[in-house]
């Protein structure tokens, strides 16, 4: 019966997401305040339907009812109970339940947050989330069900939650992703409120900022959970692939970045606003999109995810309408008269449309780099290949650019900066990052070569040093010295700083990892060693183990540098029970300066084994990093003035963020 | 800004709508071989059934003929074995490639079976699958008389593959010869 | 369970095992390494989903290695070796796509795209740089709007 009501559940919820999408949207124009209200309810009352429909759901799993084709197909009775909770959106039917639960949760919060709001613009942003909710509401219940019973003869064991996705990580990563994901809808239904109304003041602006902040927040950590999941649990070490899948979620993360910057602008200045608009449009566009990538099966990924492409047809014209309609308001409505204020060359204003024209040429070249196959195949030009190697040969010079501007982000000023004090400012971290850049690498290796002094490196240190130390004058400069007025520096100061400092944290995780990553492929029989970046590895011995649903081989490897002891590190060869999939687990002993993985191959026979050992300097500072951005966007979020009650003079509106000026 | 510039988001996104469109009918996982319209690979390689016979691309010269890449460890051959069984009984010339497989094996299954091959050529190493750019077996081949490959097939054959794929072009090239 | 055995023993183990450990794939000249991980991280795998040689578990993927394995040592160079499996597998085992007719748009539009955005960025600055000598006026009216919608959101409340 549970699995009964969660089904009818969704559809209750589904008819008060037609009602919130339409009935406030009439009010709006017909001035019925009642009408424009009843949004706000229907937000809270659908929320509380998908959560109850997505109850249902997770009881079944924990009852193993196998009459229900997700339960059999994602769950085992051998699954542990976190897993067979988290295997609720372990597949396609469950995760797009996850997404109505998400979108319902922000729109309820939208709801209940909107207080501040005049009615008419939070009855319009909450119909758009509304017609939004319908959308993928109708979209789980016609195509993707994932309540339908497999009746009248139920299997008694369940096929088993593919056993990639049996980690920690299903059970963290795409809620986060989902709530970056989803996030954005709420700045897009702020957007297309505003293109309605024909309203485009600093108000909106300053409304949909703390949205798109904390859904970029999300966003930033979500990826960033799946690069360390993919990075532990693929085996080969690698983290980030450029895959179809990865490229889905990073597009709007980096139309994403461009928003948060460019309505800043919008807000502070009034400037930009089209182009604000359009990318709040874009980013949640790009969320749709890559739900089709992701489900449609036009493109294939490393990364298991069912797809089908009838569904694909759905989402296809779900996609058409949303974004095309949204578009077609965009042509017909946006703004076209030119800002009424000014600002010159230098100016903060420049700086930020700099940054946004890189952030979106990367977002661009993704796009057109994952889309391409497909385009080939469809203009008959044969199937072609579009892999790592053309993303980094344009990303990395990309974001280099971005780096290079992004230090002097806290020196610009609103409307005009001195260009030459700018540059002046400049002068020591050049000289103290192209210093200490060039000297770095020096003590990087064991035994100095013309060979291994690492060009990526010297490039590397050079940017990041250069953001970290701008980053740092700026702040020595704002506080003058002393310590005492740092915690009068407005949250979003800290935030942008927090952030870029991680962008830079980031960046030198990849960089030193890619310069400095050493690996062997080996045959090795227990008792045999091998030395790699400094450390001795000893292949022990293997044995069998039993895990709850899997059996697998177990290799111990002894790991020592300068003769001392440092780890045992165990990496396994699964076979699970259920499907018979054969899974690598690599061990890892990770610090901050480095990482050491061991993962474990075939038997060759003779009690040998291919083993492969990866030694990989800073790798670690790529999640650090992000982390250190996910604060930073938190930071700005949670600023004071978001949250004041009643608005005193907006005086300084202008230079907030900027708490000397 | 011009009101004409704000069209060219829209613009642009039809453009990506009709390649999504046109793109949901294709299948990301299908490769068309390099080697269709190309002559079949020059080769030197034992029977199956007598490692002391060669064989070379001159034994498969004359007729329309299919070449099929088989093995004992591919599951899918399995399914496929009936339908190619069903063929030769038809008349059609059917050449196998036995494919990285176990000699003793692969009679073994050929006798139990039924052997619907003209002959088997045995490739223990693959070096011929290589240079066919075989990825996995079942793979079908649909050469002509001259021996120039004319269409490739990955995965099984079975009725409906036959007739969506290789009937009519069978056909077609059986007239031409004569 | 495993054995506990006498340190001096394991050194010993250690020393004659060094030479134990061997490279599981060979090379006549170690210089020819370096090359080979290029290569197989940058061919795809034709059977696999989205994965490059040297990641993938599939057969295929172990032979195609050891076709490049086998090419490098007969002194082949990267390209020849590109065309050798190219001709057999089509450019789809290429992640770096060539530069030919069907993939200038894929090389070149990022190029363009930037392009753009760098000369429409300046241009509207310099643009802006003209007249913003006299944009105090407006500054306050926008302030002055900002203020009386945030109010009257209040209000409304």
């Amino acid at each position: 019966m549970t699995v009964e009501l969660g089904h009818i559940a969704l559809i209750v919820a589904l008819c008060l997401a037609i009602i919130q999408a339409v009935i406030p949207m009439i009010g709006s124009f017909s001035g019925h305040t009642s009408w424009m209200r009843l949004g706000h309810s229907m937000a809270v009352g659908q929320f509380v339907f998908v959560a109850l429909s997505f109850a249902c759901l997770s009881a079944a799993f924990v009852q193993d009812d196998f009459s229900v084709a997700y339960v059999a197909n994602n769950s085992n009775t051998l699954l542990p109970l976190h897993f067979k909770l988290s295997a609720v959106w372990g597949a396609h039917e469950g995760s797009l339940l996850l997404w109505s639960l998400i979108l319902s949760g922000w729109s309820a919060a939208v709801a209940l947050c909107s207080g501040k709001l005049p009615l008419v613009l939070s009855a319009r942003v909450l119909s758009v989330l509304g017609a939004i909710s319908v959308g993928f509401a109708l979209f789980t219940l016609l195509t993707s069900n994932p309540f339908d019973r497999i009746l009248p003869v139920s299997p008694i064991e369940g096929s088993d939650l593919n056993p990639l996705l049996q980690d920690f990580g299903l059970i963290v990563h795409p809620p986060m992703l989902y709530m970056g994901y989803v996030g954005f809808s709420v700045p897009f239904a702020f957007a297309i409120a505003a293109l309605i109304g024909g309203q485009f003041d600093s108000a909106w602006a300053r409304w949909s900022r703390p949205w798109i902040n904390v859904s970029w927040v999300f966003l930033t950590i979500g990826i960033s959970l799946g690069s360390w999941w993919a990075y532990y649990e693929l085996g080969w070490g690698g983290w980030w692939f450029w895959d179809p899948v990865e490229n889905a979620s990073f597009m709007p993360w980096l139309a994403g970045t461009a928003l948060m910057h460019s309505i800043s602008a919008s807000e502070k200045r009034g400037v930009f606003r089209s182009w604000t608009l359009l990318l709040a449009i874009l980013t949640f566009s790009l969320s749709l999109l890559g739900t089709f990538l992701v489900r449609s099966g036009v493109l294939t990924s490393v990364h298991a995810f069912a797809s089908d492409p009838e569904r694909g047809v759905f989402i296809l014209l779900f996609l058409g309408i949303v974004v095309g309609a949204s578009l077609l308001l965009f042509a017909l409505r946006g703004p076209t008269m030119r800002s009424a204020t000014t600002y010159s060359g230098w100016s903060r204003e420049t700086m930020l449309l700099i940054n946004n024209v890189f952030l979106v040429s990367a977002m661009a070249m993704i796009l057109i780099g994952t889309l391409y196959p497909l385009l080939a195949d469809v203009l008959g030009m044969g199937k072609i290949s579009v892999g790592p190697p053309y993303f980094n040969f344009f990303f990395v010079p990309l974001m280099s650019g971005l780096m290079v501007c992004l230090g002097f982000a806290g020196f610009t000023r609103w409307k005009n900066t001195e260009g030459r004090a700018l540059l002046k400012k400049g002068v020591l971290p050049l000289t103290i990052s192209s210093v200490m850049a060039l000297v770095l690498p020096l003590f990087m290796v064991d035994k100095l070569t013309w060979s291994n002094y690492s060009l990526t490196a010297v490039v590397t240190l050079m940017l990041v040093l250069w953001v970290v130390t701008m980053s740092l004058e700026d702040l020595w400069l704002k506080c003058r010295g002393k310590l005492s007025s740092l915690s009068s520096l407005s949250g979003s100061y800290w935030g942008m700083l927090v952030a870029h400092i991680g962008l830079a944290v980031c960046a030198l995780g990849v960089g030193l990892s890619t310069a400095y990553d050493v690996q062997k492929d080996l045959r090795m029989v227990p008792g045999d060693m091998t030395e790699l970046g400094g450390y001795e590895f000893q292949f022990i011995e293997v044995k069998p183990i039993e895990g709850p649903n899997f059996i697998a081989y177990r290799a111990d490897v002894d790991v020592r540098s300068g003769g001392e002891f440092i780890v045992r590190l165990s990496p396994e060869k699964r076979n699970y029970k259920s499907g018979g999939q054969v899974m690598t687990e690599a061990d890892i002993d990770g610090q901050l300066h480095r990482d050491l993985y061991v993962s474990l191959g075939e038997p060759l026979g003779d009690q040998a084994w291919a083993i492969r050992f990866q030694v990989k300097p800073y790798v670690r500072c790529i999640w650090l990093g992000s982390l250190l951005m996910g604060l930073g966007g938190l930071l700005a979020a949670f600023d004071k003035r978001y949250r004041r009650r009643r608005q005193r003079k907006i005086v300084n509106s202008s230079n907030e963020g900027l708490a000397f000026e | 800004m011009n009101r004409i510039a704000l069209f060219l988001p829209l613009a642009l996104f039809a453009v990506l709508t009709v390649v999504l469109l046109l793109g949901l009918d294709k299948d990301p996982a299908e490769l068309p071989s390099a080697l269709v319209g190309e002559p079949f690979p020059i080769f030197s390689l034992p029977s199956l059934h007598d490692a002391n016979q060669m064989l070379a691309e001159q034994d498969i010269l004359g007729d329309v003929v299919l070449v099929n890449v088989w093995a004992t460890w591919c599951f899918a051959c399995r399914i496929e074995h009936a339908m190619l069984n069903q063929l030769a009984e038809q008349g059609v010339k059917v050449i196998g490639l036995n494919y990285k497989d176990n000699r003793e094996a692969a009679i073994d299954w050929l006798r139990k079976r039924g052997d619907p091959y003209a002959f088997s050529i045995f490739d223990e190493r693959g070096g011929l699958g290589i240079d066919l750019g075989v990825y996995g077996a079942p793979e079908t081949y649909l050469l002509d008389a001259t021996g120039t490959i004319r269409h490739r097939r990955v995965g099984v054959v079975d009725d409906r593959v036959w007739n969506s794929e290789f009937r009519d072009l069978y056909a077609q090239l059986v007239s031409n010869k004569r | 369970m495993r054995l506990r055995l006498p340190i001096g023993f394991i050194l010993l183990l250690a020393a004659t095992a060094l030479l134990g450990s061997e490279n599981l794939v060979q090379f006549s000249d170690e210089s020819l390494r370096a090359r080979y991980q290029v290569l197989i991280t940058e061919l795809r795998c034709p059977k696999c989903q989205n994965q490059n040689l040297a990641d993938s578990d599939s057969p295929i993927s172990g032979d195609l290695r050891e076709e490049v394995q086998r090419m490098l040592e007969q002194q082949l160079t990267d390209s020849e070796i590109k065309d050798y499996l190219t001709s057999r597998y089509s450019e789809f085992i290429l992640y770096r796509p060539d530069v030919n007719k069907t993939t200038y748009l894929l090389w070149g539009s990022p190029v363009v795209i930037l392009l753009i955005g760098l000369i429409a960025a300046l241009r509207l600055s310099r643009r802006n740089t003209a007249q913003v000598v006299c944009s105090g006026r407006t500054e306050i009216d926008h302030e002055t709007r900002l203020a009386e919608l945030l109010k009257s959101g209040e209000d409304d409340k």
